[in-house]
């Protein structure tokens, strides 16, 4: 009886070397991943390291590798990634491990820097603010490429940072999309030069692992694609005449 | 040569290069079926300037669009760095049009 109601979690520890340990632990009707590292933290092992806050899917702390895919815990029921009552927990991929699921988030976010992909205005505080036209095309990609979370899975999941870890990724990228597509965003060029840069957009496959992956269903895959096609055309080209 | 230009080239030869390849490929089966001789190759391109064209366009198209190709595979897969890497590439580039060309070339 308690087998049925047990789960069995195997959980990597250690950082880049280290050991699988396998706990058992209680399922529940309502359970997510994060739920059962919690617990197992809590009943089981105490110096277990994992990295959450929000816990409801906002802040993109809990990802982790689950069952070998890249998922944010705090939103990923139990029953839909165990198989046969199992649960393999692993750090995510392609980031350096630095104790059991903890990350060192840091070549992730160093990405984000050398992708160009920070919002420079060009307005002052005195000045109005700008009008925006809600129905533009460029407006209308760049809304759609929004409310990424930096939860750093599609990071995690593309196969070409995995060959690569220079390349930019699908996370930065996909900002430097939205940058590209905002009219107030006023160093166009620069942006653009960066996402073009060495190991920028174009060492993308279009695999489409980060839009697979993607926890709140953006698709950077797509943002890659816009921007491959800016290369004919270059970045202002495209507000001016949209 | 900057990577958005790398980009732009190596579509716009891939886009040349499709199309050649499937007339490129008709004829071998074309040209097969009469019997395959030097003399037969030869009757068909000797003084034909558009063939000569055809695949003069062709291999320049290839000696641009394989090294780009190459030179990203190498840095996905080897360690080694950029230097090396569009050392290698150029090097292809020009094996590729030093031996396409001359094959252009002698049959013409």
């Amino acid at each position: 009886m308690e087998k049925e109601n047990s789960l069995r979690v195997r959980v990597w520890r250690g950082s880049e070397s280290g050991y699988w340990t396998e706990y058992a632990v209680v399922a529940r009707d309502n359970q997510t991943v994060l739920d059962v590292v919690t617990e197992i933290q809590r009943k089981h092992e105490p110096s277990l390291a994992y990295r959450f806050a929000c816990r409801v899917g906002v802040c993109g702390s809990c990802a982790m590798t689950v069952n070998g895919q890249p998922r944010w815990t705090c939103r990923t029921h139990v029953k839909k990634v165990a198989h046969d009552g199992q649960l393999a927990i692993e750090p995510l991929r392609n980031l350096p491990h630095i104790k059991d699921l903890v990350c060192d988030l840091e070549p992730f976010i160093d990405t984000w820097q050398r992708a160009g992909a920070i919002f420079q205005g060009q307005s002052t505080r005195s000045d109005p603010p700008q009008k925006v036209d809600p129905g533009s095309k460029p407006r209308k990609q760049a809304d759609s490429a929004l409310q990424c979370i930096n939860c750093a899975v599609c990071y995690s999941a593309c196969d070409v940072v995995h060959w690569n870890r220079r390349y930019l990724g699908p996370a930065a990228l996909n900002r430097v999309w939205t940058l590209l597509n905002d009219e107030r965003h006023s160093e166009q060029e620069e942006t653009f030069n960066k996402a073009f840069s060495r190991d920028g957009c174009s060492s993308c496959h279009s695999h489409g692992n980060c839009t697979r992956f993607c926890p709140v269903e953006l698709s950077p895959a797509s943002s890659i694609a816009g921007l491959k096609k800016m290369a004919f055309s270059g970045p202002q080209a495209r507000l001016a005449h949209e | 040569m900057n990577e958005q230009t790398l980009f732009v080239v190596q579509r716009i030869s891939a886009a040349i290069l499709a199309p050649m390849v499937l007339v490129h490929l008709g004829l071998i089966l074309i040209a097969v079926e009469g019997g395959l001789s030097a003399e037969e190759i030869l009757s068909r391109t000797r003084d034909n300037v558009g063939w000569t064209l055809f695949y003069g366009l062709f291999v320049v198209s290839a000696a641009i669009h394989a090294p780009i190709g190459i030179r990203n595979i190498l840095r996905e897969w080897t360690r080694l760095g950029w230097k090396a890497i569009d050392g290698l590439a150029m090097l292809v580039c020009v094996i590729l049009l030093v031996l396409g060309m001359s094959a252009v070339i002698a049959v013409f």
